[in-house]
């Protein structure tokens, strides 16, 4: 055997120490980003969360006009958090469309009577169905729509006041 | 004062340790200059007395939990009064800080045991070895001490204990983790040997006989902790699965892949002086498999669930320890491996030669383990994502562990140094036939996946090839070693057969059913006759009454009964499943209790498996074989040794006696 | 061991994570009546991970998307698509995260290479040295 074959068990040790080193000192991301972000959204037809409601299509983006799509559900913790924000962004003239998840009506009804209602419309997505159709994989996210229908962004997690700002500002770049 | 007594056995034991590494230092380095130097005789007594402050902190945190002083932190954090005693005893090592203290303690021990007994090796290379020991001992404490001390103190005493988590009271799960521990440290005797080997160039024959015992002890509480693990897994979980290739999972895999490969090349170093430097370096690979074991299941590094991750700190204090010993270790390697002579030379046809194709194959096997459960980290330095799952590691890890599997039946037939295919040429006639109409049969008969169908086949070969070692020869006179061996293989063919059987056979139904109302699951009629509400010494349940009767059975006859339960525990409150199962000869019914529909039907999970049980009996089996070859090898030696010194008195005396007249 | 991960997961499950009221999807709990569609969706299930415990897969889990996953699954299935565009379908919303079986592609070739490479090296090292000790017998 020649003499830097027996370094090589030495090289490979380091290269494995170096990367979990690294890893170990990266801030760890959870969050599972969707792949359709840049897509356009899938066809999707949810009936109206409340009775009364307006159901939601995907052809409800494509008027040229920017949107957020607000993916919750009142069985959520977060959602709460994040309902000032949403109550703010919706006072800044931001449209909001809702997709419940896994959601019954009066639940829903008591979750805006308790933290306001800034939601257009809202859509029952009882299947989970457009959550997966959105790569989306908890509640709550939020997608910035562009005016043809395209997803722009995709925030994971409430909405903290410091995000009001940058979604404002997505919105904007979606318009243009 | 218990908990600070154990703090400062702690303390004592690592100045012990240090002691050890000193000794062994100054020994090594002025022998050979002239004279001994007096540090040498230290070496044995530190390590002895190591394991006595040891053994007293281990024992005082046994205490703690055991009375369950809740000024302690790791008592306040891991237990609960209300807890039945076994499980407070277990919570004691059911956690970070204290399997750490139980790793450290079983390694004192076993350091103790080599430094009080060991005498067949050179003296010098003791003292390497144990040098080594106490210096791999001594970042161990340091670890405990800076940053995992158990016998922390909370300045306010808590009220009561946040308790144990509950898929943790388990009987199977408290002797889980220790077993695999006592693995990890034989792992760590062993390299302690591999490391003294090398500092002293005696890569011998005896080097190898002195540590075989030792990897196999480890070798059988790795296959025993793994089986168990499995078992565990597949009981607990309530989803019937034995094996995920979670990272987890492949943590405690990889170091038995590398004990297996050693104990293979350390059995031809012993009986032929072959394969050295290649021993060597698996010495080095095993326990280095261990340590990356530990660090990767302490870390939570790979593993999503990071949040939960004891503190990246403890993580790097693992690396930086992985970093000194095996680098370490692995840069004596590169220095020294050059000077080993490469040892005898043997035939393709040969023992040693199949032992070096199982040894390349195994070692392949462990790189495919390796990377399938590094890659997603390697991948997450350039922001992507990916998952490595079964669908990757069964074909690819089938790439080397089939025809590893066919060199098993074979490799054992054959003699040492050299020998013809045409010798063996009945028996292997005999396996390929065997094999090729268990292929058909199976084939004809049920349409089953490709590498089950390889697996029965496989199966059926080597249960009949680990007994032909066996044949022409006086039963009573065969070696327990050989007999270790033989059970050994016997075990991998039965382990084999329940896996295939079960991925190739089982039968799973999901009903939703109405008191009153039978399910078909298998061959069998489940009944649900009622759900009660039952309580136990820390939770509440509902309880499942099943009634299982044969497809063909009369109604009349008498049913199996199984009582699956949906638990929920209080302190800290979470349900769990506690599946219920009826084992048969031929396989298990698996029942797990679901939710109750609105419409008052109850979800019932049922999985007939055919001989699953044979995964486990076949675990067991292996490590069974391994009990014997321990027993064997020891026993042999231990004649040996009295043989030898009875053979020396006698000479004494002979000279003594012509010394008067 | 599969348990500690799950442990660490239900561990690390901020309990700020409510559960929902609602009965489980159609399919989540119940088969496909032809088993061999249910057989082809059981594989599938298996190999695609639940998004919200992260460390099992859809089949093994009682998390509710992971329910409505095997719904989609399995009434997908039942629908006559073929297991493998599902995979795609779901690879094209989540990523190769998604999927236990990692495909071919600019971020996973190593894996199917080292396997080609230490084919190669195990074939190298077993002839060369088994060769050696044959042409030099001692």
């Amino acid at each position: 055997m020649s003499r830097w074959k027996l370094f090589v068990p030495l090289g490979l040790f380091a290269l494995v120490l170096g990367l979990a080193a690294y890893q170990l000192n990266q801030p760890k991301d959870d969050r599972i980003v969707s792949a359709m972000v840049g897509k356009p959204l899938p066809e999707f037809a949810l009936p109206a969360a409340l009775n009364g409601g307006q159901p939601v299509t995907n052809a409800m983006f494509a008027d040229g006009k920017p949107r957020l799509l607000n993916v919750w559900a009142s069985w959520c913790l977060p959602c709460i958090a994040e309902a000032p924000q949403l109550e703010a962004l919706d006072e800044a003239g931001v449209e909001i469309v809702g997709v419940a998840i896994r959601d019954k009506p009066e639940d829903i009804a008591a979750f805006l009577e308790t933290h306001g209602d800034p939601y257009s419309s809202i859509g029952a997505d009882d299947l989970s169905e457009l959550q997966l159709a959105l790569g989306s994989s908890g509640v709550p996210e939020t997608f910035v729509i562009d005016g043809q229908g395209i997803i722009r962004h995709q925030h994971i997690g409430d909405i903290r006041s410091e995000h009001v700002p940058e979604l404002l500002a997505e919105l904007r770049e979606a318009q243009e | 004062m218990i908990a600070e007594i154990g703090l400062a056995s702690l303390w004592l034991a690592a100045v012990l340790a240090l002691l050890q590494l000193a000794g062994g230092v100054l020994a090594f380095r002025t022998d050979g200059t002239g004279g001994e130097n007096p540090m040498g005789m230290f070496i044995r007594p530190a390590a002895i007395v190591q394991a006595f402050f040891a053994a007293c902190s281990f024992v005082a945190l046994l205490y703690v939990f055991a009375v369950t002083d809740l000024s302690v932190k790791l008592v306040a954090a891991n237990s609960h009064s209300a807890k039945p005693m076994i499980f407070k005893l277990a919570g004691s090592w059911g956690n970070h800080e204290g399997s750490m203290l139980l790793w450290v303690t079983v390694m004192a021990f076993s350091g103790a045991l080599i430094a009080a007994l060991e005498r067949r090796l050179p003296e010098r290379m003791m003292q390497a070895t144990l040098a080594a020991q106490g210096f791999v001992a001594l970042g161990f404490y340091a670890f405990l001490l800076f940053s995992s001390n158990p016998f922390e103190r909370l300045e306010v005493p808590a009220p009561e204990g946040m308790g144990l988590n509950p898929l943790l009271q388990d009987i199977g799960l408290a002797l889980h983790p220790p077993v695999l521990y006592f693995g990890y440290v034989g792992l760590s005797v062993a390299f302690s040997f591999a490391v003294g080997a090398l500092l002293t160039r005696q890569v011998t024959p005896e080097f190898a006989r002195v540590s075989r015992p030792w990897v196999l002890a480890a070798w059988v509480c790795l296959t025993m902790g793994i089986t168990a693990g499995s078992y565990w897994a597949y009981y607990e979980l309530g989803w019937g699965g034995w094996w995920f290739w979670d990272p987890v999972e492949n943590a405690s895999l990889m170091p038995w892949l590398a004990a297996t490969a050693l104990l293979h090349s350390i059995s031809v170093l012993a009986a032929r002086d072959a394969l050295r430097a290649w021993t060597i370096l698996l010495g080095v690979i095993a326990f280095s498999m261990s340590m990356l074991g530990t660090f990767l299941v302490r870390s939570g590094i790979l593993t999503s669930v990071h949040a939960f991750a004891v503190d990246p700190e403890r993580g790097m204090f693992i690396l930086v320890l992985l970093g000194i010993y095996i680098g370490g270790a692995l840069l004596l390697f590169g220095l020294r491996a050059g000077a080993v002579a490469e040892g005898e030379r043997f035939a393709a046809t040969s023992r040693e030669g199949a032992l070096v194709v199982n040894n390349v194959l195994l070692s392949a096997t462990l790189g495919i383990v390796l990377l399938g459960t590094l890659y997603p980290l390697l991948t997450e330095a350039f922001d992507v994502r990916v998952s490595v799952g079964p669908n990757y590691f069964n074909p690819v890890s089938a790439i080397f562990v089939l025809p590893m599997l066919v060199v098993m039946a074979i490799g054992p037939l054959l003699r040492w140094r050299r020998d013809r295919l045409e010798r063996v040429m009945k028996p292997l006639a005999l396996l390929t036939v065997i094999g090729a109409v268990v292929l058909a049969i199976v084939a004809l008969v049920a349409d089953i996946a490709f590498l089950p169908l390889v697996g029965l086949a496989l199966a059926a070969i080597l249960a009949v090839a680990s007994f032909i070692p066996l044949r022409r020869r006086k039963l009573t006179r065969v070696p327990l070693a050989t007999w270790g061996m033989v059970v050994a293989h016997f075990g991998i063919a039965v382990a084999l057969f329940g896996m295939a059987s079960e991925s190739a056979f089982s039968s799973e139904r999901l009903a939703a059913l109405e008191v009153g109302e039978t399910a078909q699951a298998g061959p069998w009629r489940v009944t649900l006759n009622g759900v009660d509400p039952v309580a136990g010494p820390n939770w509440t349940a509902l309880e499942g009454r099943l009634a299982v009767r044969a497809e063909d059975a009369s109604r009349t006859s008498e049913p199996i009964m199984m009582a699956p339960q949906s638990r929920t525990f209080w302190a800290p409150v979470q349900q769990t499943t506690e599946s219920a199962l009826a084992t048969r000869w031929n396989g298990q019914l698996y029942a797990v209790l679901g939710n109750q529909l609105d419409d008052g039907r109850w979800q019932l999970r049922l999985w007939w498996k055919p001989f699953v049980t044979f995964i486990w009996y076949g675990g067991l089996l292996i490590a069974f074989g391994g009990v014997l070859s321990i027993i064997g090898r020891v026993r042999k030696d231990l004649t040996r040794r009295s043989v030898r010194s009875r053979l020396a008195s006698r000479r004494a005396d002979e000279r003594a006696l012509e010394a008067a007249a | 061991m599969k348990g500690f991960a799950i442990l660490l997961a239900l561990l690390a499950a901020t309990p700020s994570l409510a559960q929902d009221s609602m009965p489980p999807a159609p399919y989540a709990y119940n088969q496909l009546d032809d088993p061999a569609q249910e057989a082809e969706a059981r594989e599938l299930m298996e190999s695609l991970r639940c998004l919200t415990c992260q460390s099992q897969s859809i089949a093994d889990s009682d998390a509710p998307m992971a329910g409505d996953m095997r719904h989609q699954v399995r009434s997908r299935i039942a629908s006559g698509e073929h297991p493998e565009h599902i995979r795609g379908w779901m690879m094209e919303r989540y990523g190769d995260y998604i999927s236990y079986e990692p495909r071919m592609s600019r971020t996973t070739w190593p894996l199917f290479a080292v396997p080609l490479l230490l084919i190669l090296v195990a074939g190298i090292a077993l002839s060369r040295r088994l060769r050696r000790s044959k042409a030099e017998p001692s």
